[in-house]
């Protein structure tokens, strides 16, 4: 259970989607434009309640589509508003255009984006094939592992994002996290409010004073310097989504990092995951640690900008490696978190460590502590030289033949 | 940003998000693709102002006159590119502005 850490907190009983509009509910934001969608509905759901019953002053945009709701909400934050929108899976494909246009115009919006596959075939559950599609969209992706962290990851967001001048979501594991109540503590609105703080855009097309264009034509001689622009202000998220979360801990306790070391320091064997199955993944290790086996587990919490060198020094004595993606690429071979850190490790110099990567939960099936021990178990033998690294994808909890 | 036809800016010099300050228009000379001109007729004009509210270019001069108020100077031919909508739009009766081919 969630210890209180801040003086003025509150516990509370919330599912994740209950504390996520919560979050925006004390985030009251200008403009929020949505569209209903499972797993994600209750955030807009609630969120709407809020301004019908006079809680917010946010204007409050029903949408015929998710296109429109990205269309609406990026043009909320260009007009001058803090913007924020909802949704999951298929919404976040049919977003996928002005997703974007948001992160090209260079737009601080903030989405609360549940985890949930990708169709066909029709799936509402968790894993995190939606988000993963939209990884290299110019998105600052910030994942949570349970109810508090999307709480605080949202409150972050929103700083890191008008600081970053790069749209974020904060996302959650559909279901697993949306739909589960768990004991989260939440901070006061006004200690909310003071730490976001206002939002004054440096230019906003409402400023009639000082008209300006955007979205205009650039074709091969200005183009390429505006992508340069946008990639380096991803790279310059990093140190700004480290700086938002010592700020936050400081105001309220609670530490965060652009990644999550757990008993890695010694570990001879661990396993990189994202989300939710980080919770399955610390109970494995605890057990493998009684037991006197050095496993370890490394979290990624903010997926882009991707820390890439940080991690690669912190898995430098790791002798064998799992990495866990709650999504494939059907690329042919391995899946993105895999890739993104087999190069990391690639390009920072260290090829001690054999990695693996396996494929689990899509569409929300199970993975439990028994599939995570064998992963282990796996590593164990890798490091000792008795198996062979696998070369290929591997799946966890799937028929095969 | 003022971007000059010879000196490319660089990625560090660009304001972000592709941001072009307001009337960087007036630096693009549409008039050379004109190839009808109107032609307007002082004399005729009542200042209806019909011509300036239909020019897609704004390229319909005004200015301010003590007694009549908004009254229309001219044409801006650096931009007008000779649609042909203001003599179109020109009440008949008045018919202070018709098309010319444009000399060559």
């Amino acid at each position: 259970m969630i210890k209180p850490v801040y003086s003025k907190g509150k516990l509370a009983a919330k599912t994740g989607n209950e504390v996520m509009a919560e979050a925006m509910r004390q985030i009251e934001p200008d403009v929020v434009a949505a569209y209903p969608i499972t797993p994600a509905t209750e955030i807009v759901q609630i969120f709407s309640q809020f301004v019908a019953d006079g809680k917010v002053k946010t204007e409050f945009v029903a949408v015929e589509s998710e296109h429109s709701a990205m269309s609406a909400t990026l043009a909320a934050s260009a007009a001058g508003a803090r913007a924020m929108t909802g949704t999951s899976s298929q919404g976040l494909c049919l977003m996928w255009e002005m997703l974007n246009i948001a992160a090209g115009l260079r737009l601080p919006v903030v989405m609360a984006e549940v985890n949930r596959a990708i169709s066909a075939p029709l799936n509402i559950h968790g894993d995190q094939s939606d988000a993963m599609g939209a990884r290299d969209t110019g998105w600052i992706q910030i994942y949570s592992e349970n109810s508090q962290e999307a709480y605080d990851n949202m409150i972050q967001a929103v700083k890191i994002a008008e600081k970053a001048k790069l749209p974020a979501m904060v996302t959650t594991d559909g279901f697993i996290i949306s739909h589960c109540m768990e004991v989260v503590e939440t901070y006061p609105d006004e200690d909310v409010k003071k730490f976001i703080g206002e939002y004054k855009p440096e230019r906003y097309l409402l400023d009639t004073k000082r008209p300006f264009t955007m979205g205009s034509i650039e074709l091969q001689d200005y183009y390429f310097e505006h992508r340069w622009q946008l990639a380096q202000a991803m790279r310059d998220a990093k140190k700004i989504a480290v700086d938002v979360a010592a700020d936050f801990a400081k105001t309220f306790g609670r530490q965060y990092d652009l990644y999550e070391k757990y008993k890695l320091d010694d570990a001879e064997i661990a396993i990189v995951v994202i989300g939710s199955t980080a919770g399955t993944a610390k109970v494995v290790v605890d057990e493998l640690r009684e037991k006197g086996v050095k496993a370890g587990l490394l979290k990624v919490r903010v997926f882009r900008p991707f820390p890439a060198q940080d991690i690669a020094k912190d898995l430098a004595k790791v002798k064998a490696l799992a990495v866990l993606d709650r999504a494939d690429s059907c690329s042919g071979t391995f899946a993105p978190l895999y890739s993104d850190i087999a190069s990391a490790l690639f390009a920072n110099g260290i090829t001690s460590a054999k990695v693996v990567n396996y494929v689990y939960g899509l569409g929300g099936r199970e993975i439990a502590p028994n599939h995570i021990a064998e992963v282990y178990d796996t590593l164990g033998k890798i490091a000792a030289g008795t198996q062979k690294p696998s070369t290929d994808v591997n799946y966890i909890n799937v028929r095969i033949k | 940003m003022k971007k000059d036809e010879n000196v490319k800016l660089t990625a560090a010099q660009l304001a972000i998000g592709g941001l072009v300050e307001a009337g960087t228009g007036e630096a693009f000379h549409t008039g050379s693709w004109r190839s009808d001109r109107p032609v307007w007729n002082k004399d005729k004009c009542i200042n209806c102002l019909t011509c300036w509210i239909s020019c897609p270019d704004s390229a319909i001069k005004t200015a301010q006159d003590e007694k009549k108020g908004t009254v229309v100077v001219g044409i801006d031919y650096d931009h007008c590119k000779g649609c042909g909508i203001c003599a179109r739009e020109c009440p008949p009766k008045v018919a202070a502005l018709h098309m010319e081919a444009e000399k060559k």
